[in-house]
């Protein structure tokens, strides 16, 4: 039993799940307000990271002016997207909408290795100190930034979701769309304002990561680890997929320790978060604080 | 939406006559003749040319099956490549480790793979699509760890073989033999979805998809209807892999990733969900398209837009976009596929020079 890599590997593993549940709540925020099952969250986060290294690495803008654009930006793609591809499919066949945004994933994924290229790209340095001492453990910089900047935009996330006017808007139109429409909630607007919002926290994410990693299309596994995340938490909760998102990061990191230590094979951390999956759906399908499906006509 | 071509005065006097394959006795001629037009083709393509009808073959049987579970049922699966490639491995690891014939392999291997399917599938398929769509995804990742890891079965990082297609001791070699084979697996195979599809099982598929609630109250037993689509898909899956493990010889995992369950995706799409002979189509057009694209960059290799884009090194990356574009245009414009744009020429020269 190594305990120092345990603790270490729990550590890691509490920074990603933050992270996952960063994603994991703009995934949920997109489902809950349109209905619409995005398989392209994982590209939002590789589109910022790459328009983030893209301003810092070949236009030489300085980082705290990089991340403001970057957002910006993000926030108007998230607009577009949702207007050029998702409108059209309003009051389509679910099925139709999923594949529109799987279709969306493959169109983004290609074209930033058009763009960009194949090879992962190393993020310039944010950080002039690269660790620091905490509770005698060692621990990255980019890992103190990422867990503090994840958890920021979950403490934004929650004051605009409780107290701005169209944080309210957003939560009338997923409780009842016909009703928040009666009450002069424009639901095109909020459909709109939600990509556009999960396309900069995502975009957020994908820039830590980056920085975390480097740039590369692997990136975009987040979006698929989001599934287990918050099929785990309930898929329209946003609480839940935050509690999702670092239990599988957790989980992910205590399998790697179990595999290295003693089971020794191979890439169990990959693969942990879909038998969790598989083992949710069987058991509890609505996940921890999902609504029960009640089916209504 | 085939019923629109049948001419004016031919009623309809019997259940029978209404559920037969073939709507008119013209197109059951028609059918009948391309299929003993098609058994030349070994003599009249190129190898080439015959290696890529065949890969539309194989690749047509798989969709085939996926058509089923979201053109006919309304349910999604994102794992389809990593079902075509448990078909291929079990119909390798049958034929060659055990040493079951592959004549019998293919279609065991096909039942094998609705059996793993199922493993996934079961829990998703009590739910709405949705859930299914990101069951199969897990079944994508973790199958494809399967691979990579039991060498026991797939070889691990050594890709498995696979005996040759062999028939009372004849054994088919050669492309041009084997184009046979797939051929006969193609008609068995559509003959059977579209017999599926008009018995009372295709019917009942066809009212979960339209109106699950209203199926359900007529006594359609939801759980049984999605779970028997989901067995459907993958048992045709398998069976499309395990030719084109019998094809290849040598089956490895690479490039069975989620891009390949998208190309799936794609050809129903393309092709219409919920059109047997559309998926026929879409399978040749995502086939051929890789085919047209290097043509075209062939044509303008040297000219402005090829130095503007730079096609010959980034033409992965501009297929994958085609691709992704094309589902995307085909779902917002002509949801219904390429099998209604077909229609639709049909009837313009039916109807033609009166088109109301």
């Amino acid at each position: 039993m190594n305990a120092q890599l345990l603790i270490q590997l729990l550590v890691n593993g509490l920074v990603v799940g933050t992270l996952y549940g960063v994603v994991a709540m703009s995934f949920v925020l997109i489902y809950k307000a349109t209905q619409v099952v995005n398989f392209a969250q994982g590209e939002l986060l590789l589109v910022g990271a790459w328009v983030c290294w893209a301003l810092m690495v070949k236009y030489q803008v300085p980082f705290y002016a990089a991340m403001p654009i970057t957002m910006v930006f993000m926030f108007v793609f998230g607009i577009l997207i949702q207007m050029v591809f998702l409108r059209p499919m309003i009051g389509e066949p679910i099925i139709s909408v999923i594949m529109v945004t799987i279709a969306l994933s493959t169109v983004l994924q290609a074209s930033m290795k058009w763009i960009f290229g194949v090879n992962p790209q190393p993020f310039p340095p944010i950080f002039t100190s690269q660790s620091v001492h905490i509770l005698g453990l060692q621990i990255q910089t980019v890992y103190v930034m990422s867990l503090v900047v994840s958890l920021a935009m979950m403490a934004a996330m929650a004051w605009f979701f409780q107290a701005s006017k169209h944080g309210l808007a957003m939560r009338a139109t997923a409780f009842d769309q016909q009703v928040a429409q009666s009450l002069g909630i424009s639901v095109k607007n909020v459909f709109a304002m939600s990509w556009a919002i999960s396309a900069t926290v995502s975009a957020v994410a994908g820039v830590v990561v980056a920085v975390v990693n480097g740039v590369s299309s692997g990136l975009s596994i987040y979006g698929i680890k989001v599934f287990p995340a918050t099929i785990l938490g309930g898929l329209d909760s946003i609480g839940g997929a935050v509690l999702g998102g670092v239990i599988i990061g957790l989980l992910e990191n205590f399998a790697q320790f179990i595999d290295g230590e003693y089971l020794h094979w191979g890439n169990l951390y990959e693969v942990a978060p879909f038998y969790v999956l598989i083992i949710i759906l069987m058991i509890k399908p609505y996940g921890l604080f999902g609504t029960k499906d009640i089916e209504r006509v | 939406m085939a019923n629109s071509m049948i001419p004016a005065g031919d009623f309809r006097t019997s259940y029978a006559a209404d559920t037969t394959i073939f709507p008119t006795v013209t197109s059951r001629n028609v059918a009948i003749a391309s299929v003993v037009l098609i058994c030349f083709a070994p003599y009249l393509f190129s190898e080439y040319w015959l290696s890529l009808l065949i890969q539309i073959g194989i690749y047509g049987i798989a969709a085939l099956g996926l058509n089923v579970l979201v053109g006919f049922t309304g349910q999604i699966s994102i794992g389809h490549a990593a079902f075509f490639l448990f078909g291929a491995f079990s119909s390798a690891y049958l034929s060659t480790k055990i040493g079951v014939p592959a004549f019998f392999a293919i279609p065991l291997s096909g039942v094998v793979t609705a059996l793993v399917g199922l493993v996934f599938g079961l829990p998703a398929a009590r739910l709405k699509g949705l859930y299914l769509a990101i069951a199969t995804l897990a079944a994508q990742y973790i199958l494809l760890d399967f691979f990579a890891r039991a060498e026991w079965f797939s070889g691990g990082s050594v890709p498995a073989m696979a005996e040759p297609f062999s028939i009372f001791g004849y054994v088919f070699q050669g492309d041009r033999q084997y184009f046979y084979v797939v051929l006969a697996y193609v008609v068995t195979c559509y003959l059977l979805v579209t017999n599926m599809m008009r018995s009372r099982d295709g019917r009942a598929l066809v009212a979960v998809r339209d109106h699950y609630l209203s199926a359900e109250i007529m006594g359609i037993n939801l759980t049984k209807y999605r779970t028997l689509s989901f067995g459907v898909a993958a048992f045709f899956a398998g069976v499309g892999g395990a030719l084109y493990a019998h094809y290849q010889l040598v089956v490895s995992y690479e490039g069975f990733g989620i891009e390949r369950s998208i190309l799936f995706l794609a050809m129903i799409i393309i092709g219409g969900t919920g059109s047997i002979m559309g998926t026929l189509m879409g399978t040749a057009f995502v086939v051929l398209l890789p085919e047209v694209m290097e043509w075209v960059s062939s044509v303008l290799a040297g000219g402005a837009i090829d130095q503007a884009l730079g096609l010959k090194t980034n033409i992965t990356f501009l297929r994958e976009i085609a691709i992704g574009v094309i589902i995307i245009v085909f779902l917002v414009f002509e949801p219904d596929g390429l099998a209604h744009r077909w229609h639709q020429i049909k009837a313009y020269w039916k109807l033609y020079p009166f088109s109301h």
